[in-house]
Formats: C-alpha cells, structure tokens, sequence
C-alpha cells in the first residue's frame, strides 16, 4: 500500500514529488510517457511571471507572486538556470493607458513587487529593439526565465533520490475507489494508496471525473511558439509582452534562458489532448503580432516551431485541493498558466494537505540538494583543462552547435532517472537544441544510448513508443 | 604550441591546402580534423562522380578524399583527429579539446578555416504540423546508410532538389526503400543536371518542381506529409493539397557554411553566402586568416573545393613569407542575376597570374552571357547556353587586364541577355 500516488511527472507532479519526499512516505509517480516534463511542462514560454496579470481572487494570482519569490533558492537547490530578467509589457496606444495602469494596480493587489510604469523613451533606453509604436510600459523587475525542462527534470531527480518512485509508460487506465483510499490500475500494474493525488496536466479532467462527481472539463488551449538560433538572442534582455489590443491578447518575445529567441504564443482551444502541431495560420500570426514589439524581427534565423497545451477548464482557475465529495483525492489540476511559476507553491500547498491528512515523520535523509550536469560550455578554461584531465570523455564534443560532451551526455543517460531516448538527452543536455537540430549529433547521441543502455539502434526513439529513428538495416526489405 | 600555419578541419579543403602550403616550404603546420577520421563529408558520400576534373577519372569520395590523405601523409604532414575547435583569438590564439590531450592552446602565425557546412535544419523552413520521428536532414540520412548499415525509413519524401537529397533518393532506393517523390519549392532544380538523370530518371522517381511540404502528419514516427503546387510568389495553393503517406521525410534544403568560428574572431562574412568576405588570396578581413571550400561557399564539385583550397593554402604561405602586400582594392560587384561572387574584392598590387572568379547565378538563364566590366567598360563577354543557380560558374580575369586598366575602383559581373 502506498501512501501517496501522483499520476503525471510533469512541472507539478514533480514538485509536489519533491515536496513530499521531505516526509516519510511511500510515495509513486506514474507518468504515460517515456520521461518527466512530457507534456504541457515542455512547451510553454518558459517565463517566471511577476504575478501582475490574473485577477487578486482568483488562485493563479494568490500565488504568482508568491511563487515567483521561491526560484532564487530553489535555483541554487536544485542547480537548474534561472534569471530575473524582468518583463516589460508594452502598451502601444495612449488610450490604453488606463488599461496599463489597471494592470499595475492589479499587480500590487497581488503582491508583486516595484512595479512601474516607464515612458516609450525609457523602455527603449532599456531595450533598443523595442518598436517605435510603443508609447509606455508596465516594468516588473521580478519577471524572470527558466528553463522548464531543467526546473522539472531537477525536481523530479531531488524526489527521487530522496525517495519517490518514479513509473514511466504507465498511463492510468481505472481507479476504484476503496474504504481506505485508492487501486490504481496501469497496464502493467495494480497499485493501492491512501492519497490520490491527480497532477495529469490535460488529463486532469479525465481522471477527476472517474472518481468524483464535481466534474470539470479541460479543454486544451494551444500555443504555437517559433524559436530562434542564438545569434538573434539578445534582441531583447527582457520580457516583452503586449498590453491586449483590439488584436487580441498579443504575444511575447523573450530571450531564453539559454539564449535563445522566443516568440509566441497564440491561443486556440482543441479537442484533442494530444495534438502539438504547429499551423501555418498559427505561425503566421505570432509572427505578425510579434512585429508589433520589436523594430525587426529576425525571420530568417527561426531554428524551430513548436506548440504547447495549457490546461484549462471552464473554471478559468487553478483547482487545487480536495475533491468535495473524494476524500484523499486531491486536485492539483486546470494548471494553466502561470503555472509553471506557481508549481513549486503547488507542490508546498499539496503536500501541506498530504502532511495534514497522514500526519507524516520527516525524513531525516531529506537531501535538498541537487547537482545538476556540469555544463561544459558554461566552464572557464582552466575548469575545462580540469574536467577532461578527470574525465576524458569531457573532451569530445558530440553536439557542435551547443558545445555538448560526451561527458554531458553520459552523464545525462546515467544520473537518476536518466534519458532514455533522444528528447530526454536533449532536454538535459541540449544536445540537438542547437541551430542544427540534431543532424551532426544524432548518430553519435544514438551511439552512446546504445551503448549505455544497451538498446539496440532499431529501437532507439525520440520520445518513446513509435518514434524509432530508424526501421531496419540496409537492403533487408529487398 | 606554436604553428605557422593551423588548418581548422580535415575534410578536401583542409586536406588541399595543407598539401599546398607543405609545398610551398611551410613546414611548422597542422591540421585540426574533429571526426576520428581525416577526409570529413566524402567519408560518407559512396557514390562515385568525383574527381572528374582532378584526376581526369571517376572516384568514390573516400577514394578521392584518400588521395589527399596519402598526400598529406606523404608529405609528413602533422594532423590531430578528435580534435575540436573552441574558440579563436584575435591574436589567432586556438583553444582545442580532444579527450587524450585535453585543453590545446596552440598559437598560430595563420589559419585556414576549412570547417565546411551543415544542412539546413527543418525548423528553418517553419514547415508546420507535428513533431514525430522520421524527419531528418538527407546527409544524416546518408551516414546512417552509408556508414551505419542503418535504414531511417521505408517510404520515403524528399523536400529539396539538392545535391544530396538526389544522391539519397538513389540511395534509398538501392536499399530497398521507395521513394515517393522529391519535392522543390523552386520551378527548378538546385542540384546538378547529372544528378537528376543519373539518381531520378533513372528509377522513375518523380521531380515535382514548384512544390512544397506544407504539412507533416504522424504523433509519434511520420505518417504522412501533404503537399501542394506553389504559384508565382512560391506560395502553396491550397486546391492543390495532396496527401502522401511515408514514414520518412528527408530534407535537401540548402547548405549554411559553418562559420560559428569565424564569426567569434570577428572575420567579416557576406550575408549572401554565409561565408566569409576574401581577397584574391582568400583572405579574410582578419589579417592572416584564410578561408576556402564549404565553408567559404557552397560548392557542387569537390574538384572547385580543392582548386580554390589549394590557391588558399599558397597563398597562405605566401603570407608566411611576407609575400602578400596590403593595397588599395578593387570591388567585385555580383549584379543583375548574378548572387555573389568569391572572391569579393581584388589586391592588384600582387597579382601573378589569371584570377579565378568563382559565382552564381539567381535563376535560370538561356541563352545569355557573363559580362565583366572594369568600372564601364567591357573586358569579358562569356556566353553560356544555360545559366542555372544549382551549377556553380566562373570566369577568369587575366593578369594583364590589371595593368590595361590602372586604376579601376570595381569590377562588375552581370547577366546579359543576348
């Protein structure tokens, strides 16, 4: 019997994940895909939001703020990158500066600290790049980035080492609910736990409403993204987003924590919980309405597109905490954004009902700590000179475009829950994030997957179940 | 460590201009090859077509590439294999790491850059729809098959008319995949002639020009892709859609000179080849660094990669010796119709012999001429049958036009319709 199942490992399974592990509890994360972070976690903007945008009574802005103020701590914990950069949104006409004074209001409602309003002419003393048309801005110097993939991928590793199980390929298929909590049923398996805990990202719904009558729906609302190489990464150093025009909702443009444009995202409510596509029109559009920001935008060093689901419900809130009517089955759910801000309070505010309903012991073992991988590239010479002397295999680079090891990637394959494929080695190491995407490195990369793990290359995926890379060796179909 | 003359890659530029500059009496060189092997792209390119021009004879690319290699040597010339570049200094200070050595500070008199190009990746073309396996550039394809023994698809789409996406249409084909269609933007091909007989027309594979991918269908490995007729504007007309089911996707789409190098040294590149901006001698716009082969411009023919590399790793050496003077220099300027041209501008005051003028044009042509023109006046007229972006073409100026003509500020090449 299980104390505490947590169905999904993306940013919020994790953090509660760790949360946890700071007691003594039995305690599984079942995640249907191949890693961590496979879902709305690993495409989103990346932004540690000040808090300034959802409205003081709701939860997303309760805990924004809050939340925001965690990452400098959690950061050096748990060694993932993350920067305050601070964000900019832009008002383009001065009849909407009441609009950009609502939102600053809104924001000290909320908690955000030194908020202010600047002319066009500072922001663009600030940011050069800024577009002519911008006549003020809302300043939040608390706005940060990160990179979600490190953030979760830390979290779910600290879990794990401090205790947590983690049970990936393992899609939730029927939960019954029993006198003294929960059998989850997996394909492989059947796991009883006294505390349910339902992190499913765009399943969330699904898994509510098995076992509780106050149900909800979660449709998913998807934001197609373009990337660009980091030539053009210092366009802008902070956040920019649009004041809402009659446009719509305006998008942002926003370095990336490592250095990286990114532009995006639009917002289209789908049916289908797994369609990430990108679309020509959605493309189309963030580009257009990203012009309206910057003076030029650089359309010619795009190095990919991709889209993310936030998970929203017809609550247009996060849904936190016990089901009414489910006792032991707790929501952490409709997680939209700010969510990828607001998970680590999620993971204390989950695990506080946890602590409350099992009154567990600590774990003395709690380890807080988190070493991340030693990033080449990041190293000054004489630390390079160091690391290959110790290690050799430091001195190879298998990913040129982004300066990666054989030792990062080893490392990557090796540490708790390690990659398995070719997007977790990505994710970790940002082998193949590069400019070239993967077409130097990915026979290397399948190499040492290969060898490590001993997967043969006909198996090898990019992210799990059917994307091999490769179908079978030469002249066999003849 | 200290070098005269640093050579950054092993592949057929390298290699060409460290035989060159060895033969010219620099003896204190090396050459810098990342790969575990000398030879760099022709390791993988096992169709054979290569040296027609430098051998006079038809050579795989391993063989061609093995010729320099004995040359190199031959001749006792140092190399370091596994070996990559980080970073170039100002003061041609290079930072390398390989696992036996570890960090290499190797102080160098010159440099030739000769790190070659990369494919140009899908999400530089923003082609929509999802993100599944199946996808990948065609040379990665090719050192799957070529080296690996490894197949990445059975039914197979290739997007771009490419050299290599040709090369590997054939290739897939041998290997028992079927190729469904090369599909290119373009009202024409951007790969060479004999390429589209000898790899598509010879196995039926259709050539639809003027098309694009304008999605790409499957969760996890590919599905499908749909295409559609582009108009003038090369945009896709929608009626035109049509579904092509393949698990794979091969992308020819264009080459980019690898210049990450260059770029931190702060050599001046031309926004029209990727490449650096050179002289004559192909030097670059920082003193006593050369850059020839891919990585300058992106080449069809090896045999033009080791011409202009062997040029380069001479006057290399001649730099060494404190051949080359500074002067005054003439502009070349690439107009009506033609892109760019290598070199980009002429020290006259230590010309020698012809200079090769290296150039391409922006579209089809038939039936007109290269015209060169020394400020206003004619010195050239080359007429040609047909004039097509995917052929690399030149001219050469003669050494006496320089001392006909004292003074000229810029040299003009243009397409003239006859």
């Amino acid at each position: 019997m299980y104390d505490v199942v947590i169905v999904g490992a993306g940013v919020v399974g994790c953090a509660i994940a760790r949360e946890i592990s700071r007691y003594k509890l039995k305690s599984i994360v079942l995640e249907k895909e191949n890693d961590v972070c496979c879902g709305t976690s690993k495409a989103n903007s990346a932004i540690v939001h000040a808090g300034h945008d959802a409205l003081p009574e709701t939860l997303k802005g309760k805990l924004n703020a809050k939340a925001n103020l965690m990452f400098d701590k959690l950061a050096e914990d748990l060694d993932f990158h993350f920067r305050r950069n601070g964000s900019l949104v832009l008002c383009f006409d001065e009849k909407d500066m009441d609009k950009l004074y609502e939102l600053k209001a809104r924001g000290e409602k909320n908690g955000v600290p030194e908020l202010q309003i600047i002319s066009g002419d500072e922001v663009r003393k600030m940011e050069p790049n800024v577009s002519d048309q911008v006549v003020a801005a809302l300043y939040a110097p608390t706005g940060g980035i990160v990179c979600p993939f490190n953030l979760t991928i830390a979290l779910a590793e600290n879990a794990h080492v401090n205790g947590v199980e983690f049970n990936f390929n393992s899609e939730v298929i029927n939960i019954k609910k029993l006198e003294d909590g929960f059998e989850v049923k997996t394909k492989d398996k059947t796991i009883r736990t006294k505390i349910l805990v339902n992190a499913a990202g765009v399943y969330g719904d699904k898994l509510n409403n098995m076992v509780s009558k106050h149900k909800f729906t979660i449709t998913p609302r998807k934001g197609e993204y373009n990337l660009f190489d980091k030539y053009v990464g210092n366009l802008t150093d902070k956040t920019l987003f649009q004041l809402p025009t009659k446009l719509g909702k305006g998008v942002l443009v926003t370095p990336t924590i490592d250095g990286n444009l990114l532009v995006g995202p639009n917002a289209v409510d789908i049916e289908d919980k797994e369609d990430v596509s990108t679309t020509r029109e959605g493309l189309d559009d963030i580009m257009e309405k990203a012009s309206l920001s910057v003076k030029f935008l650089p359309k010619g060093n795009i190095i990919t597109s991709f889209s993310g689901l936030r998970a929203r419900s017809e609550k247009d809130d996060f849904i936190i905490g016990e089901a009414p009517d489910v006792p032991g089955f707790i929501n952490a759910s409709s997680i939209e954004s700010p969510g990828l801000t607001c998970a680590p309070l999620i993971g204390v505010i989950v695990s506080d009902i946890i602590k409350e309903k099992l009154n567990p012991k600590l774990n003395e073992n709690f380890n807080p700590k988190r070493k991340g991988i030693t990033r080449f590239n990041d190293l000054s010479l004489e630390e390079k000179k160091k690391i290959i002397k110790e290690r050799p295999e430091y001195g190879r680079i298998v990913c040129r475009c982004e300066s990666v090891t054989e030792g990062e990637i080893l490392d990557a394959i090796n540490r708790p829950l390690g990659a398995k494929d070719l997007d977790g080695i990505k994710r970790r190491t940002r082998a193949g994030a590069g400019r070239c995407q993967s077409g130097f490195c990915i026979s290397r990369t399948m190499e040492l997957l290969h060898s490590e793990l001993n997967i043969p290359p006909t198996e090898i995926t990019k992210f799990g179940k059917a994307s091999k890379i490769l179908v079978g060796t030469n002249k066999e179909s003849i | 460590m200290n070098y005269d003359l640093v050579i950054i890659g092993g592949g057929p530029a390298g290699l060409a201009a460290a035989v060159a500059a060895k033969e010219e009496g620099i003896d204190n060189l090396i050459i810098l090859e990342r790969e575990e092997e000398l030879g760099g792209i022709l390791n993988q390119c096992i169709h054979n077509g290569f040296g027609l021009h430098t051998f006079k004879e038809e050579l795989t690319g391993p063989e061609y590439a093995q010729r320099f290699i004995d040359k190199v040597n031959e001749l006792s010339i140092e190399y370091k294999l596994d070996t990559m570049v980080l970073d170039i200094t100002e003061d041609k200070t290079i930072y390398a790491i390989n696992p036996k050595e570890g960090l290499l500070e190797i102080h160098a008199k010159a440099i030739i850059l000769a790190m070659g190009c990369r494919e140009r990746p899908r999400g530089a073309l923003t082609i929509p729809g999802t993100r599944c396996s199946g996808i990948m550039t065609a040379g990665a394809a090719q050192k799957f098959v070529n080296m690996k023994n490894y197949m990445p698809g059975k039914e197979v789409v290739v997007l771009g008319s490419g050299d290599i996406g040709l090369i590997m249409a054939r290739r897939m084909t041998f290997e028992g995949a079927k190729v469904k269609a090369v599909v290119e933007l373009l009202p024409y091909s951007s790969g060479l002639k004999r390429n589209i007989v000898q790899c598509l027309d010879d196995y039926n594979i259709p050539l639809k020009l003027s098309h694009t991918v304008v999605n790409i269908h499957g969760k996890e490995r590919l599905e499908g892709v749909t295409i559609a007729k582009v108009d003038g504007n090369r945009k896709p007309i929608k009626e035109t859609e049509e579904y092509i089911p393949c698990d794979t996707l091969l992308l020819s789409v264009g080459l980019i000179p690898e210049n990450e190098l260059s770029r931190k040294v702060g050599v001046e590149l031309s926004p029209v080849t990727g490449g650096a901006v050179v002289d004559n001698h192909f030097q670059t716009s920082v003193e006593g660094i050369f850059s020839c082969g891919n990585v300058l411009h992106v080449h069809d023919l090896v045999d033009n990669v080791t011409l202009e590399s062997y040029s380069a790793g001479k006057n290399a050496s001649k730099y060494l010796k404190g051949q080359l003077r500074k002067g005054e220099t003439i502009k070349l300027k690439a107009t009506d119709g033609v892109r760019y041209t290598v070199p980009h501008f002429i020290n006259p005051s230590t010309i020698e012999k012809d200079i090769t003028v290296r150039f391409r044009v922006g579209d089809v042509f038939k039936g007109a001429a290269i015209a060169v023109y020394f400020d206003d006046t004619k010195v050239l007229n080359k007429k040609k049958r047909i004039l097509a972006p995917g052929e690399m073409e030149e001219v050469k100026l003669a050494s006496d036009l320089f001392s006909q003509y004292p003074g000229v500020k810029t040299i003009t090449l243009k397409v003239e319709r006859s």
